[in-house]
């Protein structure tokens, strides 16, 4: 029998791949898809959620999510060509001029 | 298909096409997959070698999974040989319409991977515009789809089909070509653009890119992509039969031979896919995309709420 | 069999999610991603959601793979993987690694608390969930206006994106 439970953990375990993802990877494009495994994870806890209770809200608020997720990568995607432009490399550690 | 393509071609061009392997050049298709097949299989060294091995196959296994959803008939029992009735599909999923249109999207990952993976510019550049024109007429291939699916009120292909049974007046079918000329036009230009055919054929054109995404396949892997693109054009001609033309109904032949008619519908817009490719000319990749975005994309928009409109105002 | 499949969709998941994070170039990252849509998908279809599944491979698989498909091939990253080292110097790597433990072990820790909860198994439930029709008629109504939100924010990250993007102007 399958339980929500096992969803739950499923939909943990692959929230902290993404996060792990964004701390670890050095390409500006990996981190990018590291947070769309992230937000991936968060929408299987939702469909599990709503089919647990019952309702169509889960799958709504999905429908929402995976919209928001296209938003952002449509505008991460340009800031990373735009950053690309400026110093020819993926990699987060060529954009420190901020840091004291 | 090839066999079609072939002969009506030379028809068209005054010449008879195939005419010495087997009768009437039936047989000139096996013989080019026997030649296809025993070629040589080149692979650039710099190509990635997974990828660029992968992407005929996704291109085919796309193209022949879109036709799992797409019914032939009515339920038959074979002539009563068979106890309980046996659907003409693989599956009826009660969202077919949306597999249909999720598996075309998946399509354009094999035509990308292509011209990605074989390092190389004629391949690069083809795979690039052919892919950006595939998203950019599925746009106008969704809604098309979307104006029927209102129509019907449901997203079921075969519930679809049912719903154009009947006649107006005893002479015309239900057919929904009938109630939305405008959505099956777009619906077919956006396919025949979806599946890279003449006039829309610009990523493959002979003579300006060698031949586009597929330049550096040879034998099998060349033959997967000839065939996953003539199963597309199938698949098109087969979702608009049985979202247009009324799939397996028609006048005369009893419920059980449904399939026969679905196949002469089919048949016949195949036959007009080949007549498009042999008589207009090609267009340019930047008109190509200027119609795409400027003159098919509102269409269908303007198609979808007249559609509304009418189905609200006629309830 | 049910269990079965979802233990063969969440490895597919899993593996190919850690083959994302740990790939060296980022079209094979992109390609696995692709292949864990697959496996959601097919966890949405265990879920009673056939919807969301063909939702999450055309918007996601379909569209928001190809963006990234194309940046990449674009910016000729899946070539430059040797120039710049992928992941970062030893020390500040164990101290990345320590976190995502921690943060997998605190999630287990709650996750674990929760008692057993099956699913309901109602043939009426189970159909309201599956209906199109009536997550149309929701989205509509309870949710108008998150929806119409949704549909300007699509709008700006469009025109943003474009513009970020875009070819510096001569005349800056």
């Amino acid at each position: 029998m399958v339980t929500l439970n096992h969803y739950l953990i499923l939909s943990g375990l692959l929230f902290c791949v993404g996060t792990a993802g964004v701390f670890l990877r050095r390409n500006l494009i990996t981190v990018l898809l590291s947070v769309e495994i992230m937000l991936n994870a968060v929408n299987i806890t939702f469909v599990a959620a709503g089919r647990y209770h019952g309702s169509v809200d889960g799958q709504i608020i999905t429908f929402f999510v995976m919209t928001v997720a296209a938003a952002e990568a449509a505008v991460g995607l340009a800031l990373v060509i735009a950053l690309f432009r400026h110093r020819e490399t993926l990699s987060p550690d060529a954009f420190t001029s901020l840091k004291w | 298909m090839v066999w079609m393509e072939r002969k009506v071609c030379a028809y068209i061009q005054d010449r008879e096409g195939p005419n010495r392997v087997g009768p009437e050049g039936l047989l000139q298709p096996f013989a080019d997959v026997i030649k296809l097949v025993f070629k040589e299989d080149l692979r650039p060294k710099a190509a990635d070698a997974f990828l660029f091995a992968i992407a005929p196959v996704v291109s085919t296994a796309t193209a022949f999974a879109a036709f799992s959803v797409v019914p032939f008939g009515t339920e038959t029992t074979l002539f009563g040989l068979l106890s309980e009735p046996l659907r003409l599909e693989v599956t009826d999923v009660n969202v077919a319409v949306l597999v249909i249109f999720a598996i075309t999207s998946m399509g354009i990952y094999g035509i990308v991977l292509a011209g990605c993976s074989s390092n190389s510019k004629y391949s690069l550049l083809g795979g690039l515009r052919s892919s950006a024109q595939m998203i950019s007429y599925e746009l106008s291939y969704g809604l098309s789809l979307a104006a029927v699916i209102m129509l019907a009120g449901s997203l079921s292909l075969r519930e679809i089909v049912v719903n154009q049974s009947g006649y107006w007046w005893h002479v015309i079918p239900r057919w929904y070509v009938f109630l939305q000329p405008l959505g099956f036009l777009i619906y077919m230009t956006a396919g025949v653009a979806e599946t890279n055919r003449a006039p829309f054929d610009f990523p493959e054109a002979e003579q300006e890119l060698v031949a586009g995404y597929h330049t550096e396949y040879s034998s099998m892997s060349f033959a997967l992509f000839f065939m996953a693109e003539y199963i597309n054009m199938v698949t098109v001609s087969a979702v608009a039969t049985s979202l247009f033309l009324g799939g397996w109904l028609g006048p005369l032949l009893p419920a059980w031979l449904g399939w026969v008619w679905f196949m002469i519908k089919v048949l016949l817009l195949l036959f007009f896919y080949v007549w498009m490719r042999w008589t207009l000319p090609r267009y340019r990749y930047d008109q190509l995309m200027e119609f795409g975005w400027k003159w098919l994309l509102p269409a269908a928009v303007l198609n979808l709420v007249a559609t509304a409109a009418l189905v609200i105002w006629l309830g | 069999m049910e269990q079965i499949v979802f233990y063969v969709l969440a490895a597919v998941a899993l593996l190919a999610s850690f083959g994302v994070i740990g790939q060296r170039n980022p079209m094979h990252s992109v390609m696995l991603l692709i292949v864990s849509f697959g496996a959601y998908a097919g966890l949405y279809v265990l879920l009673d959601a056939p919807f969301t599944a063909v939702t999450q491979i055309i918007i996601y698989a379909g569209a928001i793979m190809v963006l990234f498909l194309f940046v990449v091939m674009l910016l000729n990253a899946h070539t430059e993987d040797d120039m710049v080292p992928a992941t970062i110097g030893p020390r500040t790597m164990k101290i990345g690694v320590v976190l995502s433990l921690a943060l997998v072990g605190e999630v287990a820790y709650a996750l674990l608390k929760i008692a057993r909860t099956d699913f309901g198994t109602d043939a009426g439930t189970v159909s309201s969930i599956k209906d199109v029709g009536h997550i149309g008629s929701m989205l509509y109504t309870s949710y108008s206006f998150a929806f119409e939100v949704t549909s300007i924010l699509i709008l700006v990250s469009m025109v943003g994106a474009v513009v970020i993007a875009g070819k510096p102007r001569k005349d800056r």
